[in-house]
């Protein structure tokens, strides 16, 4: 939509009095290219995070803890689907974006290309990784799109009870045996800096951290939910009797804060750039799967439309 | 054959007694997967007791940029208003 001044001040108007944008509001192009960019990553992220923990499904150490699985993983799948939705309102398909994924013309979270090597990464996952991602989530659903932010609503809603799972998950653990306690600790060491890096590069490297601000998309800096996240989450840690790997991390009483380490950000770029531990393996899962499904969609097209020829015949 | 499944729009009452309101979209090959679908996806919590889906391409929607013409009409009408009438204070249940 090539914006006359007087939309682009209509646009702006209604950013600045934290008014909603609509689907067919003119909107300069530029914003719909980073919504529909931001909110197809999130939609990829959303499917592929399946793949980590769908991995414990067929192994969950009992079929309460089996049934809770399902429901979130069916969950993240419910969750793109919103998200591809959403995006559609701007004027793509959801065909198209999934060939941007599976050509990597997109991306997706870094986090899902770790590996889930013993069941308590399942428990950590849903506490630090889904916990991650509500501190990220929470401000979107103020975001001036309302597509997403209606979205949003319904996928915060949905995560608490996904955050709540896996920090019960590692209590059982921690309140087991030696050997389960440990098993906790390791999922731990080995989950938390990918789970800070999940909020981003420091402000002061962010490419795309002002723009979006002023465009009422994001609405704070990817430090200052860092922070937030631990903040929230050290004492958590606490409660779990489990030890966060930071040396350095320790209340600031002057700041009110947690001091801690940041996470490795040359290792968040390569591994946003494909070389993680699971980059390749999720992938060639996500395609395979779409392309052997392929029948499915073809077959179910194929008797929508006979039965559609059979009804105008006899009409 | 690789045409996209056509889009719905998903309308979901939350319970009896309250409409049906607008809940987002999804894919489907024909009417009664939508259905199907957007149980799945939109109700998974027992947010409704009814559901409807409609083509995306059957509803037409009135244009954001007319707006102001399409809706001026209303503005200037507050007589439709009941606040627009003035009555005694003693005048009670009007
Ligand atoms: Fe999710
Ligand atoms: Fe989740």
């Amino acid at each position: 939509m090539a914006g006359t001044d007087e939309q682009e001040a209509a646009f702006y108007a209604i950013v600045d009095s934290d008014g909603r944008i609509e689907p067919r509001d003119a909107m300069p192009e530029a914003y719909r290219k980073t919504l529909i960019r931001q909110m197809a990553q999130h939609a990829h992220s959303e499917i592929i995070g399946m793949q980590p923990e769908g991995n414990w499904i067929s192994r969950a150490p009992s079929l309460r803890r089996k049934a809770i699985l399902l429901a979130k993983v069916q969950d993240e799948a419910g969750h793109g689907l919103y998200l591809y939705a959403a995006a559609e309102t701007l004027g793509v398909s959801r065909d198209h974006l999934l060939e941007l994924l599976h050509t990597h013309q997109q991306k997706y979270s870094s986090i899902f290309n770790y590996p889930t090597l013993t069941w308590a990464d399942v428990g950590a996952i849903g506490w630090l990784v889904d916990g991650a991602a509500i501190t990220n989530q929470v401000p979107l659903t103020r975001c001036s799109y309302g597509p997403y932010a209606r979205a949003m609503v319904r996928i915060c809603k949905e995560e608490s009870f996904h955050q709540r799972q896996g920090f019960e998950a590692l209590l059982t653990l921690t309140r087991g045996s030696a050997r389960q306690k440990a098993m906790a600790q390791d999922a731990l060491d080995r989950w938390w800096y990918p789970s800070l890096a999940m909020f981003g590069p420091p402000d002061r490297e962010s490419t795309h951290s002002d723009q979006s601000m002023r465009w009422g998309i994001k609405r704070f800096g990817n430090d200052e939910l860092r922070q937030r996240f631990v903040d929230m989450t050290a004492p958590q840690a606490d409660v779990l009797g489990l030890t966060i790997p930071d040396p350095d991390l320790r209340w600031n009483d002057e700041r009110g804060h947690y001091d801690f380490t940041q996470p490795d950000f040359d290792e968040l770029f390569r591994v946003i750039s494909g070389d993680g531990p699971c980059n390749r393996q999720r992938m060639e899962h996500r395609v395979a799967a779409h392309t052997e499904g392929a029948w499915v969609r073809e077959a179910a097209a194929a008797y929508a439309a006979k039965r559609a020829k059979r009804a105008e015949a006899a009409a | 054959m690789s045409a996209e499944w056509p889009l719905w729009e998903v309308f979901v009452r939350a319970r009896r007694g309250l409409s049906h309101v607008h809940v987002g979209s999804l894919h489907a090959p024909d009417a009664e997967m939508a259905l199907r679908n957007a149980r799945d996806v939109y109700t998974r919590r027992n947010e409704g007791v009814s559901i409807w889906v409609v083509p995306s391409e059957r509803i037409t929607a009135s244009s954001p940029e007319e707006k102001d013409a399409f809706f001026d009409p209303a503005a200037d009408k507050v007589y439709r208003h009941p606040t627009f009438y003035e009555v005694p204070a003693e005048v009670k249940h009007l």
